[in-house]
């Protein structure tokens, strides 16, 4: 029998990139915690995440969750060495922003701003978006390369690294950019295409 | 006779055991580990599940296709198999879906100002013809999430049930849509700092 996908009634769709926390809702149904097997559980890492309707589908196939799951909390969390967490951030948020995720560019550019403190500067790459000034060479440098890994096809090339080594990245930072921008071109087609974003609380 | 596959994004982005580039991935070797269990769970995976080994290394195929990354659609085309109007008809709905994004539409509003209309790829009559129904609405929904993610809609998803995808199916297919989409930038990334030659790596000094 042929499944049907929801169609949620939301007031007020988030329509606009914004900092707020927006929440998101799915377009096929997630499991409920009653259809969860030790298979599941361990697909969703962490226990806490059964009350996320974006896990709990996505825990429909738990392999690949699990190994997605523990891809970005060592791409983003890792904190030894490497690139700072906010810049992490940032290139999460230019990626997000470049291919229009309203919900991603939400969660990533609030982190951008809470370890930056330059919640101004975040926001002027929402508002005015990619090619915006963000206040540094290094931030400017870093949103420009994560859209040009982003584009489909990628534009990016040796001279990006020439141009993030001329602001001071060493080659794990570089490393690090470009699996911030690369990461958020799997997490933004997932949370564009199975559900979409819903209003602040 | 089956041997353990090697890390496929080092094989790939031709990174040398012992390389510059290869030191600054070991530096992060969960995100190295767990890229390589993210492919072994899309295309070695334990169950098939809802969607066949083929299948997936068709919209692989495909995918990696429309970004222009040739060595990895030939990894992938590889894993297909010997069916040669298959792989022909596939390589012909990759010249005709090949363009280059993001673009679509936002949701009405502010953003509509940053509109940007592109193509809606539908596969051909004759591809139709060779690639079933089913694969066909696979590869024309991989095409909206490579190049206009941004247009995705339920109605999308809807038409992915409609073919005979299960829902838990369609949370595959997004998956290695997706994950592709990762990949291919890694690789492409990685290939770009080992052609543009070693520079400096701080934590080897500073963090040990």
């Amino acid at each position: 029998m042929t499944e049907t996908v929801i169609h949620p009634a939301i007031d007020n769709r988030p329509a606009a990139f914004t900092q707020a926390e927006i929440g998101w809702t799915p377009w096929l149904q997630p499991l409920s915690e009653d259809d969860l097997t030790d298979r599941h559980w361990a697909g969703l890492v962490d226990a806490s995440r059964s009350k996320s309707p974006y896990f709990m589908l996505l825990a429909r196939d738990p392999e690949i969750l699990e190994a997605r799951t523990k891809t970005d909390k060592d791409i983003f969390y890792n904190t030894k060495a490497g690139l700072p967490r906010a810049e992490r951030e940032l290139s999460a948020a230019a990626a997000s922003r470049f291919n229009g995720c309203i919900f991603c560019a939400s969660v990533h550019s609030r982190f951008a701003s809470h370890h930056s403190k330059r919640t101004g500067d975040v926001q002027r790459l929402l508002d005015d978006g990619t090619d915006a000034d963000l206040g540094s060479r290094r931030w400017n440098a870093v949103t420009k390369v994560s859209v040009a890994l982003t584009e489909t096809p990628s534009t990016f090339g040796e001279t990006d690294i020439e141009h993030l080594r001329s602001e001071g990245l060493d080659d794990l930072e570089i490393a690090d950019v470009i699996h911030g921008a690369a990461f958020f071109n799997w997490a933004n087609r997932l949370m564009l295409s199975l559900g979409e974003p819903t209003p602040a609380a | 006779m089956t041997l353990p596959t090697a890390d496929v994004i080092d094989h790939l982005a031709d990174i040398r055991p012992g390389s510059f580039v290869d030191r600054v991935r070991a530096e992060r070797p969960e995100t190295r580990a767990n890229a390589q269990k993210s492919y072994l769970a899309l295309f070695e995976p334990a169950q098939e599940g809802d969607v066949s080994r083929t299948e997936r290394f068709i919209v692989a195929a495909f995918v990696t296709g429309l970004h222009g990354a040739d060595a990895v659609e030939e990894f992938y085309a590889a894993g297909i198999g010997g069916n040669a109007s298959l792989i022909a008809a596939l390589k012909s709905e990759i010249e005709a879906g090949r363009t280059s994004g993001p673009y679509g539409k936002y949701p009405s509003g502010p953003l509509s100002s940053e509109d940007k209309p592109g193509p809606v790829f539908t596969v051909s009559d004759p591809g139709q013809k060779i690639l079933g129904h089913k694969l066909s609405a696979a590869l024309e929904h991989a095409h909206l999430l490579v190049y206009r993610p941004r247009e995705a809609s339920p109605e999308a998803l809807q038409a992915l049930l409609n073919a005979g995808w299960t829902t838990t199916a369609v949370v595959t297919l997004s998956q290695i849509v997706a994950f592709l989409a990762f990949q291919v930038r890694v690789v492409t990334g990685l290939a770009a700092l080992s052609a543009a030659g070693e520079g400096t790596l701080a934590s080897a000094t500073a963090a040990e």
